[in-house]
């Protein structure tokens, strides 16, 4: 079942907040966030936002056709080194 | 000879089914399709009248996307996830089911043919280990 329209896109107020001072400030710095359910907005393109993967914060650089996808959708959260031992193979990107 | 949107349609089939060889119609559509020109669905596809083959031409031209057109913005899409490096793409770029399907059995169609691996044991029924 998809969020009602009247709800519009959810973003955590804590990372808008932050998106916003760095927008009417013009400044670029890295944002961490944990939100990983936070829904990207257009106010966000051309920044870099540090998501958390359960690990560290992963940067994620914001572009235009990424609007729309959650944030989480960009940090995954499991590292697949293969099967057997091969020791530890480098992961497929 | 019954040509729609590149594809040479079966000649002894009923047009609804035949329809449905296009890239981009199924059963649904292929009955709608015949509903707004008027065609009869049970009709075979030879012996079609000139005049209905050109109004189910024009319908589709209209307002479908099909075949070649289809494929390009399916492709698009696809690309677009694989682009941005999100989890979907990651999933496309692996050949991996996308939407969350497992994996430790079947996803056969995803991965393809089964890939032996030597040292492998035989899973045990529930209890074993």
């Amino acid at each position: 079942m998809t969020r009602s329209a009247k709800k519009g896109a959810f973003i955590a107020e804590h990372l808008l907040e932050k998106v916003e001072r760095m927008n009417s400030t013009r400044e670029k710095r890295v944002i961490k966030t944990w939100s990983r359910a936070s829904t990207v907005v257009p106010a966000m393109v051309g920044h870099t936002i540090a998501v958390y993967d359960g690990r560290k914060h992963i940067p994620v650089y914001v572009q235009e056709n990424m609007v729309g996808h959650k944030l989480g959708e960009f940090a995954p959260t499991r590292i697949f080194r293969g099967h057997g031992s091969g020791g530890d193979k480098a992961v497929v990107k | 000879m019954a040509r729609i949107a590149g594809i040479d349609l079966p000649r002894e089939k009923r047009i609804e089914i035949a329809l449905t060889y296009i890239f981009g119609i199924g059963r649904p559509t292929a009955v709608r399709l015949l509903g707004v020109t008027g065609v009869d669905p049970d009709i075979r596809v030879k012996d079609l009248k000139d005049e209905d083959i050109q109004k189910l031409r024009e319908q589709i031209e209209k307002n479908l996307k099909v075949e070649g057109d289809l494929r390009r913005e399916v492709g698009g899409a696809i690309k677009r996830l694989m682009d941005i490096g999100c989890y979907r793409g990651l999933r496309h770029r692996r050949g991996l089911p996308v939407r969350g399907q497992r994996t430790k059995t079947n996803a056969r169609t995803r991965k393809g043919p089964k890939k032996t691996v030597a040292g492998k044991k035989k899973a045990k029924g529930p209890g074993g280990k």
